[in-house]
């Protein structure tokens, strides 16, 4: 049964019909979840992406678990400490699933193509994770939360943001790390792969102009906002 | 065709892709890629665990060490300490750092006011209950004019660097014109040391706490968590806090931060931090701005790892 009283192709007013048509618009079903990816797509890099992805699901899971059961519970118990040991190695891992994405995305040019909003995204997502981490080791309960906090703080009181980032006060940093920062962080993580998505995987450079890439300027068919890779063929 | 023509050529030929397209299953990867680092974590985890360090406590500190706890007590008493001399948000003793007319931290202003004679010496001395002879220390102590003040604690700081730890952990000062200070010192040292000022430095306006500003300052101003440090690879000059307790990889992430402080002008200046911080949100706003950063963004064309990356795709080309 269809929810919509409004006959197929008649103009609207509705707010709510205007923003499902727009996504719809930018992506489609099957360039959201796409079942084809261009031939270009064949190197070991392209898997970085995804793995980043999959140690921030990583994070997010052990962190919940951590969060749970509240910021003391991991030093008391051996359960407490395997989960912690999972969330400090899954952040490693995605520090370093992201910094050799974001290396081969620079390598790659990615930006090009209309695609610059692709890497900005990328490149934030990877500047907000940093004090994301860092609230997490300040919220440790531990010697090297002490140390960190007491050696960190001075960086943030010269830029004058120790008034609302105090580094000293566990209660600040434990909200900026369990709520704040992650929810930054999966906000431009899910920008940066709808974006992704919207635009597609760049394509090589063809320092020959291969047949395969179309220059829509020197032909005058797309304007500069013009986005996207065509989708698989049907 | 110049650079900016050329660049917008090339830009556009990297909108539509109208070759071949390949099967592919994007969940499936996803899955895969959620196993595998599942499965890494879970191996780190049991090969290596995570570190936890115990925390210092004040009471720890005033029992291991109590000539430090002492001496860096009556820095915070005269207001020379590295908190007592801090600046913003702490005090106006200074303006704190700056590169040349912007003073973010004065500008700030002192959002978490710490006076450490009154916060960690005297007001914690009220609270030491049934001692009438250091109340009245204390007492004259308040009471006695500025130079007065500093008179006994310049003499007492004197006394300091000739005192000597006892074995029931008390300290023996050499006698001088320091007025109430010993007496105060001794209750002080005393109070640190049956845990007292660890909870004394947490009370605020209401009954719950989260805020260790004030201890982990007082701490700071101390010796016990650099020593802790050094043993730990932790100090500035060992590349700081990116570095963790143990033989752990830490915040590696932090090396480009940590780096400046290793260089000059960066390791000798006053104003190292917001120096760093100013490197680091340029560099920072640049990473974000590549695509639009002329040479910057051309570099990836020039160097062939793009051939490397693409090998396929050139040979099915060429």
């Amino acid at each position: 049964m269809s929810t919509t009283a409004r006959p197929p192709g008649e103009p609207t007013k509705s707010w709510t019909v205007r923003v499902r048509e727009r996504a719809v618009e930018a992506l489609p079903p099957d360039k959201l979840l796409p079942d084809g990816q261009p031939t270009y797509v064949a190197s070991w890099i392209y898997v970085f992406g995804v793995l980043s992805l999959a140690a921030l699901a990583v994070l997010i899971g052990s962190g919940v678990i951590l969060s749970l059961k509240g910021p003391a519970w991991w030093h008391f118990t051996g359960i407490g400490h395997f989960f912690n040991s999972i969330h400090m190695w899954a952040v490693e891992l995605f520090f370093f699933f992201m910094v050799i994405h974001l290396w081969g995305k620079y390598w790659m040019a990615a930006w090009r193509g209309g695609r610059a909003r692709v890497w900005m995204t990328g490149a934030v997502t990877f500047l907000i994770a940093i004090p994301c981490a860092l609230t997490g080791y300040v919220s440790q309960q531990n010697f090297d939360a002490q140390w960190i906090a007491t050696q960190a703080k001075d960086a943030m009181n010269a830029a004058g943001i120790g008034a609302f980032f105090n580094l000293t006060n566990f209660g600040q940093m434990y909200s900026y790390h369990v709520l704040l920062l992650p929810l930054a962080v999966v906000g431009l993580v899910v920008a940066h792969v709808l974006l992704v998505r919207k635009h597609g995987v760049v394509p090589p450079f063809e320092p020959h102009q291969d047949a395969t890439l179309v220059a829509v300027a020197a032909t005058g068919g797309a304007g500069p906002d013009a986005p996207e890779t065509t989708g698989p063929p049907a | 065709m110049s650079y900016r023509e050329r660049h917008r050529a090339q830009d556009d030929a990297a909108r539509v892709w109208r070759g071949g397209y390949r099967p592919y299953d994007l969940v499936k990867e996803a899955t895969i890629a959620l196993g595998v680092v599942i499965a890494l974590a879970l191996l780190f985890t049991i090969l290596f665990s995570s570190p936890d360090e115990k925390p210092s406590t004040i009471k720890q500190w005033s029992r291991h060490d109590p000539v430090d706890f002492v001496t860096t007590a009556a820095t915070e008493l005269d207001g020379t300490s590295g908190t007592g001399s801090y600046g913003p948000p702490y005090n106006h003793a200074s303006d704190g750092q700056h590169i040349a007319f912007v003073r973010l931290q004065k500008w700030a202003g002192v959002s978490h006011p710490i006076n450490t004679a009154t916060d960690f010496v005297l007001a914690p001395l009220r609270a030491v209950p049934g001692q009438p002879a250091l109340q009245q220390a204390v007492t004259t102590y308040e009471q006695a004019p500025a130079a007065a003040q500093s008179g006994w604690t310049t003499a007492f700081e004197k006394g300091l660097t000739k005192a000597k730890a006892n074995p029931d952990g008390s300290i023996t000062v050499p006698a001088g014109s320091d007025g109430p200070l010993p007496t105060m010192m001794t209750g002080l040292l005393s109070f640190a040391q049956s845990g007292g000022l660890d909870g004394a430095l947490l009370t605020s306006r209401q009954f719950f706490q989260t805020d260790y500003t004030k201890s982990l300052l007082l701490m700071a101003d101390g010796g016990l968590l650099d020593s802790r440090a050094q043993v730990d690879h932790l100090l500035g000059e060992q590349w700081g806090m990116m570095n963790e307790t143990g033989s752990y990889p830490g915040q590696v992430w932090l090396w480009l931060y940590t780096f400046w402080y290793q260089i000059k002008p960066f390791s000798t200046s006053n104003n190292a931090d917001i120096l760093v911080m100013g490197m680091m949100t340029l560099l920072s706003l640049a990473l974000v701005a590549i695509p639009f950063i002329p040479g910057v963004r051309d570099l990836p064309r020039r160097v062939p790892i793009y051939k490397l990356i693409w090998r396929e795709h050139y040979r099915g080309a060429g």
